[in-house]
């Protein structure tokens, strides 16, 4: 019979080797490709070549006629399912009607226009090309300060001047601020639109059992319990009688916190066919149709004293939206407001936000999602200040933390930063890279004609998403933690990893809190019909929201064993460790497995007392968690090629306590990749007529492993007070830090040809070309 | 129209009719039912496809399974044995190389070959063996990591 | 992801082959080219005929002071091959540059030579090596100068129903210097610009300079200003610098997302420059 192994060293701060490698190593994972079932058939999309046309007509007869082919459909049969749904609100929002498939107009290259299913994916493929849709193309636009620009072709002929909402916060007294400083600058910054391009696209199964009038979704997401309601409310069915799996997920850095058009359209299908149905997107359709991120034209200028001492900041942000609202498209840029003061003592802002529709696929979401923006902008424009005042860019962010016993701090925006020792981290790094040592490197380098560049960032992200009430759609996580009657534990989180680990990190939790092997321990996801309501993994608020709420849940249970060990061991004094429950006074014990036995025999209850060891708790947040870090990069541009390359990378970063330090610096690195990605090469270009130029891997240079640096990693540990693990958050971190580090380092290299500012993607020509023209791009 | 093809798989033999643009990686995922190997993309960049054909790592998605009639292959699934994983995959595991695991099949198939051509390969090696595999989530450097290590458990 | 239906035979010998070829079947050897074509649907062709495994299209052997490669060596083969390395290193070197490894283990020198995508790495060292492209049909074999053989973007002077049977390079040398310079797309790999030097001293002056170009222009092409340039001088870091300027002079260079024509010609010139010069530093 099996039985709890007890284990009394710590798991919470260790190495731990990922409980979910196997299967990975293996090949033995069920991604949602890998799913067969008896009688299941393919569906392919047809989708708009076009950024913008009318539909004149859709000819579906040559497509069906293909043998293998079983139905055809197109905007008219979907017209009563969806829309796909917006769950951002904000004041005066305008809201295109999103139908899965479109009917007279289409608004994007990649809007889907028709689907196609067939008992063979090759013959699906096939009969796409089948089908005629005539198109009567129309003007478009693709960039968004041409969008407002007057006489800009509408995107959506209702709303003329291409706004789909303005938004203003202000905090203090910017104009105030602005009139008493001693300097003001100003720099129009942009970060570029990008693709997430998680490795797996994305993909659905979809079963209808009619016979249960029940459908499953097997479907790549972030978030299955959410999409498991909207797809109800989209497809008119019962949301009990909708299951969504999220198996394993390749991936998805936002791109799959998301309802698309696909998901609903596959239900449909099923419903309609009678039969399972599978899409998997194509890398071409997950380039042109799955959200993209970022996409700001930023306006900042700041007021100061000539001591460095900041006054105030202010922001105009064009938001490039896309042609409709992801789920959460209009809410992203609110959060580059929320942080746009980034670490430092700003006490007057103002913001205003231009949402505006183009003919492009949707931005949404995408690793940081809003914060990376801002940090740019905050850090970029620090380094501007300290240029214009002549002073070092270190001393200057030094000179401007609050200081950590002003945490919580309040911000102008409103937040309440929950815990800080800025100066830390950036004391850390500059020790690490011995700063003082690389400034003279960098004179010598100077004086023999080399661009060095030595770069600094402080960013602070706003995570752990966060208080239900700043939410869409709830910011609690939930989670069941049963001790099964042989005394294994089981772990059931409504947060949805895909990639992060968390059945690793929550199994550490759970074992270090009942004091049992982590062998004992199964996390298990994903799915609504095993796990109760959950929201998801974004917003880097996996392990300081769901791990929490495991926490939590374990002090209930834990509660409940000492009450089923105070009875058998009879002692009113006891208390669970090392996966026992043992009476303080007499030493005597009674392992997990022996009290699990008992309550679910039940053969004697303690008083007042259900039978079986099972809790769950929904814990809701009191605040977001606020990490924070500096990362330095050292940097060389070659005169002659423009090339740049990263010599050294420094990042420390404060996310709280660390649960799984391995896990941590997995974040970390791939969070940092990211943005190095977003600095130096990668970036969605529509052309004019709002063609995706880079539509596949051949234009579109994700970072590969020999143009990235070492990563060197360290970290302070600010634990945060909102949880009782301490923890904050490092899923972004990494992507927040990094793009203004490399920016800055580069800038800085060009220093000496007057550069002061450089727009990402800092491409090799456009550097070459500013080394030449000794001007700014 | 269809052919028949005979080849070995992880050291068994198969024999089917296939049609003559079914890909190798669809064939060895929905006719065989070897589901480790990936796609990611539709243009031979992004390895998630690699598997070894005849001592070779290649794309799967750019070869058609007629033109592997004859070969030997090998999947991330054939390369456990007796029990124990590769030390490839073993050292992917105790390093950390694998965060959402899509591409992780076809990077431990391209780090094996790198490794039998160069049992120990510097870093910048191992960077620029790894060209033809794009990882979005670790940042490569645990998977670099992983090579090290497998490549000193190798050499051992 | 999915190509359009075709018919496929796999040739034994290079007669059936060339019947099948003569027919109107599309050679197939590594796929490196042509299928993600097919997956596109950017070629459809009806017919294929698969010479990968054509005993007579696959060596690498030396006679008579020159090296005989067969169409279907891949890539890394000419990577590795110690013949290659020994006596031909130009070659070697930028076959080490193509792609990555697992392109390399299935791409054919044949096929990226018949392919001629105009930033493929190859045809820059074939020029630079005076190679020979020995192509054969049912009528017979013909040998076309590298120089005469690129004609356009994807276009050479292959006939309708001919196939590269061969391509035949110099062995070089300890008096040989050689490079090959790459500023790789960061998202393809293929060449922005690459260029290809073979260069041999006599008596302190520069005998012979041959570079070959590719990425830069619509087809690759010899630089021959360059080549005139450097011919007779001292191969000084001066003489190299006043050659190499003239890389592009005269060409229509190509511009796209990742190079504009000015950046493409300056390029040009500075991997001329770093490939004259490491293929000076190399002459024994």
């Amino acid at each position: 019979m099996a039985t709890t192994t007890t284990k009394t060293e710590p798991l919470i701060g260790k190495r731990i080797k990922r409980r979910e490698d196997p299967r990975l190593i293996t090949g033995t994972a069920t991604y949602v490709d890998d799913i067969q079932m008896p009688g299941m058939h393919h569906a392919a999309i047809v989708r708009s070549p076009h950024a913008a046309a009318k539909i004149l007509g859709i000819n579906v007869k040559p497509a069906l006629d293909l043998p293998g082919v079983v139905a055809v459909f197109t905007g008219e049969d979907t017209k009563d399912v969806g829309p796909v749904p917006c769950g951002a609100s904000l004041p005066g929002l305008r809201v295109p009607h999103h139908y899965i498939l479109a009917r007279d107009r289409v608004y994007f290259v990649g809007h889907p226009v028709a689907v196609v299913v067939a008992t063979d994916r090759y013959i699906a493929r096939d009969a796409a090309d089948l089908v005629e849709v005539d198109y009567e193309p129309l003007p478009a636009v693709a960039d968004p300060e041409k969008a407002l620009a007057p006489g800009a072709p509408a995107v959506h002929p209702e709303w003329p001047d291409n706004v789909a909402f303005t938004y203003h916060q202000e905090g203090g007294d910017p104009d105030k601020a602005f009139a008493e400083a001693d300097v003001v600058v100003k720099q129009r910054i942009v970060s570029q639109r990008l693709i997430p391009s998680a490795m797996e696209t994305r993909g659905v199964v979809a079963d209808w059992r009619p016979g249960d009038k029940a459908l499953t979704v097997y479907d790549s997401t972030q978030i299955p319990h959410l999409l498991r309601t909207l797809l109800a409310g989209a497809l008119g069915i019962p949301e009990n009688r909708v299951r969504v799996v999220a198996p394993e997920v390749g991936g998805g850095f936002g791109s799959k916190l998301n309802v698309y058009a696909e998901d609903i359209l596959m239900g449909f299908v099923a419903m309609r066919i009678g039969k399972p149905v599978k899409w998997i997107e194509s890398r071409r359709e997950n380039f042109m149709c799955t959200i993209h991120g970022r996409g700001h034209v930023d306006y900042y200028e700041i007021a100061a004293k000539r001591d460095g001492t900041v006054l105030g900041m202010k922001l105009k942000l064009i938001q490039d939206l896309g042609a409709y609202h992801q789920l959460l498209t209009p809410a992203i840029p609110t959060l580059s407001v929320l942080m746009m003061p980034g670490l430092y003592r700003f006490k007057n802002i103002k913001a205003d936000i231009v949402g505006v529709f183009t003919n492009c696929v949707p931005t949404d979401a995408y690793r940081g999602a809003g914060r990376p923006e801002a940090t740019h902008g905050v850090e970029r424009m620090m380094d501007i200040l300290a240029a214009e005042l002549n002073m070092d860019p270190a001393e200057i962010r030094l000179r401007n933390f609050p200081e950590p016993e002003e945490f919580p701090f309040a911000t102008a925006t409103g937040l309440t930063y929950d815990s800080g020792d800025y100066a830390a981290p950036l004391k850390k790094a500059l020790e690490i890279i011995d700063y003082p040592r690389l400034r003279a490197e960098q004179r010598l380098a100077r004086d023999a004609g080399r661009l060095m560049g030595i770069g600094i960032s402080t960013y602070g992200e706003i995570c752990a998403f966060g208080p239900s009430p700043a939410t869409p759609a709830g910011g609690w996580e939930s989670a069941t933690v049963k001790i099964e009657p042989s005394g294994k534990v089981t772990v059931m989180t409504g947060a949805s990893p895909h990639g992060q680990g968390e059945e690793t990190t929550f199994a550490q939790i759970a074992a270090d809190e009942l004091g049992v092997s982590i062998d004992d321990v199964l996390v298990l996801h994903g799915d609504t019909s095993v796990v109760q309501y959950g929201i998801g993994t974004f917003g880097s608020r996996a392990t300081a929201v769901g791990g929490t709420a495991v926490y939590f849940a374990l002090q209930e249970l834990k509660e409940k064993i000492k009450r089923f060990g105070a009875m058998l061991l009879e002692s009113d004094d006891v208390s669970v460790t090392n996966g026992q429950c043992i009476c303080n006074r007499t030493g005597n014990a009674k392992t997990l497995a022996e009290i699990a036995g008992a309550s679910y025999r039940a053969m004697k209850l303690p008083p007042n007392t259900q039978p079986g060891l099972v809790s769950t708790y929904f814990w809701e947040p009191p605040n977001f968690a606020f990490p924070f870090g500096a990362h330095i990069v050292v940097t060389e541009v070659d005169r002659e090629t423009g090339d740049i390359t990263i010599k050294r990378y420094v990042a420390v970063d404060d996310c709280g306590r660390i649960i799984n330090p391995l896990l941590v610096a997995g974040q970390v690195h791939g969070g940092v990749v990211q943005g190095i990605g977003q600095a130096l090469c990668e970036q969605a270009v529509y052309d004019e007529n709002g063609q995706l130029i880079t539509g596949e891997f051949t234009d579109y240079a994700a970072p590969r492993a020999s143009r990235v640096p070492w990563i060197e990693t360290d970290h302070t540990v600010t634990p945060s007070p909102v949880n009782p693990l301490g923890v904050k958050g490092v899923g972004e971190a990494g992507t927040i830090g990094a793009s203004p580090a490399v920016v800055n380092s580069v800038v800085d290299a060009l220093k000496p040809l007057g550069v002061r500012h450089i727009d990402m993607p800092m491409t090799p020509e456009k550097i070459w070309r500013i080394i030449n023209k000794g001007t700014n791009a | 129209m269809k052919q028949t093809i005979n080849l070995t798989i992880n050291g068994k033999s198969y024999s089917h009719e296939v049609e003559p643009r079914l890909l190798l990686i669809h064939y060895l995922r929905e006719v065989v039912g070897l589901t480790g190997a990936h796609i990611g993309c539709e243009t031979s960049i992004c390895g998630a496809c690699t598997v070894e054909v005849d001592g070779k790592a290649v794309k799967s998605c750019t070869m058609f399974a007629v033109q592997a009639d004859g070969s030997k292959i090998v999947t991330v699934e054939g390369l456990a044995a007796n029990g124990s994983y590769h030390p490839v995959q073993q050292a992917f595991w105790d390093e950390h190389g694998a965060q959402c695991g899509f591409c992780t099949p076809g990077m431990i198939m391209t780090v094996k070959q790198i490794l039998e051509r160069n049992p120990s390969p510097t870093e910048q090696e191992i960077r620029e063996g790894l060209e033809g595999n794009i990882c979005r989530c670790t940042g490569y450097q645990h998977i670099v990591n992983a090579v090290k290590a497998a490549a000193a458990k190798m050499g051992a | 992801m999915i190509p359009q239906p075709f018919e496929y035979a796999r040739a034994k010998t290079l007669k059936e082959a060339l019947a099948m070829i003569a027919d109107g079947a599309k050679p197939l050897a590594g796929g490196m080219s042509l299928t993600p074509l097919m997956k596109l649907r950017l070629a459809a062709p009806e017919r294929v005929v698969d010479i990968a495994r054509v005993p007579e299209l696959h060596y690498i052997r030396e006679e008579s002071g020159e090296i005989h490669i067969g169409a279907t060596t891949i890539h890394y083969e000419v990577e590795s091959s110690p013949l290659l390395r020994a006596k031909c290193p130009l070659l070697a070197e930028t076959a080490s540059r193509i792609g990555d490894i697992q392109v390399r283990n299935r791409g054919t020198i044949g096929g990226s030579a018949a392919h001629a995508d105009p930033s493929a790495d190859y045809p820059a060292a074939l020029l630079a090596l005076e190679a020979r492209i020995c192509v054969v049909g049912v009528s017979g074999e013909r040998e076309i100068p590298a120089s005469q053989f690129f004609v356009d973007a994807f276009a050479t002077a292959l006939e309708p129903g001919e196939v590269i049977r061969e391509i035949v390079v110099p062995a070089t040398g300890d008096d040989t210097g050689w490079s090959y310079q790459k500023a790789a797309q960061p998202a393809s790999g293929f060449a922005i610009v690459g260029i290809a030097v073979r260069l041999r001293k006599e008596s302190g002056r520069v005998a012979l300079a041959r570079v070959g170009v590719t990425g830069v222009a619509g087809k690759p092409y010899r630089a021959e200003r360059v080549e005139r340039a450097l011919e007779g001088s001292a191969g000084s870091a001066a003489d190299v610098q006043h050659a190499a300027a003239e890389a592009a002079e005269g060409v229509e260079a190509s511009s796209d997302l990742h190079a504009s024509a000015d950046y493409r010609k300056h390029l040009a010139r500075i991997y001329t420059m770093r490939a004259l010069t490491t293929a000076l530093s190399r002459i024994a």
